[in-house]
């Protein structure tokens, strides 16, 4: 990337530097001997030139819009589009939720993202023993149809995308959306959203889990060719890196699992239901978390795109330039945030979503300072929704596309993420892909072991969380409103369960679901027996229970 | 016959399967020279004291971080009671706010640590409170 003379004066320069560093020292040490990123990786004093050296400008950075996407998918950057406002939001019964969510539109969010409760995520029902105590308190409880219809009142269906943060229920939730679009006259192909449905990230990381790693993959591919062919609009897939990170993994692993499993997910569609790549990978998004290591993370971010390039045109054999793309959303790290003098966690956040800005986020959520301790109050998600209004309109991060380019150490930092991300692909690919990683406990131990390191770095002050090993305040009273889900919803919601199935009509569940098993049975795509069993009032865990019948149960293997 | 090291037992009740804390107290365990049992997420409140009992360890450790423990937490400590095993310790952690302290404390829990609690403070809380059963 540079002249041979413009590297030997570098060096000549580096070399009087370096003897200046070494007189200084002499005079006064550095504060520590090592410098690292939140992830333990080592950081040098300076960079320069010849730490890029073996760049080449069009293979390697080029332009926004080209390959390898390393600036960013669009031409035009966020002066076309600022990324998508997405605040993640869901609470307690459907009509709460609902109100939560034409409170963002009103204060200028520009997308929803629904967070159910634990129950919808596993696949039970409110009524279940399984279920007792958990309605409504981390997310909206979501039993049938009916409670949808409720979640999504008043909300343009054909004017506004919706995220809904549902794994191994993904198929019920999304068979919902789609019949609730029906009823209402909008066609599918005029919805638009995305199903997190990424089973694989929840056997390393999340641990929301139904069915075994196989029989969830295929539910997955069911969704993406169902997708493909009438809901071309829809991301069937958010491919998340954000609870790899929140589990303890590093950003290389992050980095590394996360695309490893958008690769598994790609194969399978090929392999399971004869797709063309380029038929389907426009439609796959990612998740990534922005941690609180500023350059890391937008090395990370940048990386990303790089690699899915690559992966596409080579590994793939992808011909379409939007198949290459790397789309992303991103959310700050909630396991950065302290319980103690939670108001620092504003600046954390801020930090954070300036980070995943400068790496080219196409959306993102930032978090409630208020999150580490209970669900977000309306003024605490305003302070965070203001928080991404002020990165984009007042502070300049958007005027130009990837500001950071050529920075001598985001693009050599860029590189190391990229080496190293590679490095775990290729093992993963050695042990014959993902789900065989998983079975072997590969990634999850891996992340245990960077779990435990950084809890250990913490405990002995090597790493620093100010308020909770620095900079502690003595008897501190933790002061800030809290808002808490009322056992009452849980007696509602019971209630809205027991009229449903009081009015349904019990034969036509019964028949819906049984279609709907003998499909999978049959290995038909499940999608549109989804459909009609939402339709007949079957509730999510109805459904589940036939994947689980059919398909059988995975049970979380404890291992640390 | 060698001293008779602490058993403990960790578990995850309810359907939350944010394990991280969980799986480094497991670690920090084990290299303390405590015997760990840990029975992964999911587990109902019967499977917990099942095992518990099972094993007979003398401690449980129960984490919770999705608001469920006002239900799940002393459930556990009133099936071990009544299986006459209220010798077994119940100790919890998560994100369990200061107002709900006091009613699981009177529930059985003995202990509640909450995020910032260092791994050291735990293991001396174990040291300190447990005598393992001959």
């Amino acid at each position: 990337m540079f002249t041979e003379e413009l590297l030997n004066q570098a060096s000549s320069l580096r070399q009087k530097w370096e003897d200046e560093v070494k007189k200084t020292i002499a005079k006064r040490a550095d504060q520590k001997e090592k410098w690292t990123t939140v992830s333990d990786l080592e950081i040098k004093r300076i960079y320069g030139p010849e730490d890029i050296k073996d760049m080449d400008f069009e293979r390697d950075i080029a332009y926004p819009g080209q390959f390898p996407y390393l600036r960013g998918n669009q031409a035009t950057g966020y002066r076309g589009k600022y990324w998508t406002f997405r605040m993640f939001a869901g609470m307690g019964t459907a009509v709460e939720t609902n109100n939560r969510w034409h409170y963002l539109l009103k204060t200028g969010q520009t997308g929803l993202s629904t967070a159910f409760d634990f129950p919808t995520l596993m696949g039970y029902d409110t009524d279940s023993p399984k279920a007792k105590g958990e309605c409504g308190k981390c997310g909206v409880a979501i039993d049938t149809i009916d409670d949808f219809r409720d979640l999504i009142k008043g909300v343009p269906l054909d004017k506004i995308t919706t995220s809904m943060t549902i794994n191994p229920p993904a198929t019920a939730l999304w068979a919902m959306y789609c019949a609730s679009a029906q009823e209402q006259g909008i066609p599918l192909t005029k919805i638009g959203g995305t199903i997190q449905n990424d089973m694989l990230k929840e056997f390393i990381a999340q641990k929301t889990f139904m069915c075994p790693p196989e029989p969830s993959v295929k539910l997955i591919s069911d969704t993406v060719e169902f997708g493909t062919k009438y809901v071309p609009k829809w991301n069937t897939i958010s491919i998340s890196g954000y609870h790899i990170r929140e589990a303890g993994a590093t950003a290389v692993q992050e980095l590394a699992f996360t695309l490893r499993d958008g690769m598994e997910y790609v194969e399978d569609a090929i392999r399971r239901k004869g797709l063309h790549v380029d038929e389907f990978a426009p439609r796959l998004s990612f998740f990534f978390n922005s941690h609180i290591d500023f350059f890391e993370e937008i090395a990370k971010l940048r990386a990303a795109r790089r690699i899915w390039a690559k992966a596409m045109r080579d590994r793939y054999d992808s011909k379409d330039p939007r198949s290459w793309w790397m789309r992303f959303h991103t959310q700050t790290a909630g396991c950065s945030l302290t319980a103690q003098q939670p108001y620092n966690n504003v600046v954390r956040t801020a930090t954070q979503a300036l980070a995943a800005v400068l790496g080219g986020t196409q959306s993102l959520h930032t978090n409630s300072l208020d999150e580490v301790l209970c669900l977000p109050s309306d003024h605490a998600v305003q302070i965070a929704l203001r928080t991404q209004q002020i990165i984009a309109e007042e502070t300049g991060a958007a005027n130009t596309i990837d500001p950071l380019a050529g920075s001598y150490f985001v693009e050599a930092l860029t590189n190391e993420m990229e080496e190293k991300a590679w490095e775990y692909i290729h093992k993963i690919d050695e042990m014959g892909g993902m789900i065989a990683a998983i079975d072997k406990g590969f990634p999850q131990l891996e992340i245990s072991d960077a779990a435990y390191k950084f809890q250990q770095q913490i405990d002995a002050q090597e790493k620093v969380m100010i308020g909770v090993n620095k900079y502690v305040e003595a008897d501190e009273q933790v002061d800030i409103p809290f808002l808490e889900i009322d056992d009452a919803v849980e007696n509602e919601q019971l209630a809205r369960l027991a009229a449903v199935k009081r009015k349904r009509d019990g034969r036509r569940v019964a028949e819906t679901l049984k279609d709907l098993e003998n499909a999978c049975r049959r290995g038909d795509n499940v999608m549109p027996y989804c459909i009609e069993a939402v339709k007949s009032y079957a509730t999510v865990q109805e459904i589940c229970d036939v994947y689980r019948e059919v398909f059988g149960e995975y049970r979380d293997p404890g291992i640390y | 016959m060698s001293e008779r090291r602490i058993r403990i037992l960790l578990a995850k009740p309810g359907l939350d399967g944010h394990d991280r804390g969980a799986k480094v107290l497991a670690r920090c365990f084990r290299d303390a020279g405590f015997e760990v049992i840990y029975t992964g997420c999911h587990q109902t409140p019967e499977q917990i004291a099942a095992a518990a009992l099972q094993e007979d360890v003398d401690v449980v450790g129960l984490s919770c971080l999705s608001g469920a423990h006002k239900y799940l937490f002393p459930q556990v400590a009133k099936l071990l009671k009544d299986e006459g095993a209220e010798d077994i310790v119940v100790i919890g952690g998560g994100i369990i706010p200061e107002q709900d302290m006091d009613a699981l404390y009177e529930a059985g829990l003995k202990a509640i640590f909450t995020p910032g609690a260092t791994l050291d403070s735990l293991v001396e809380w174990i040291n300190k409170n447990i005598t393992p059963r001959a």
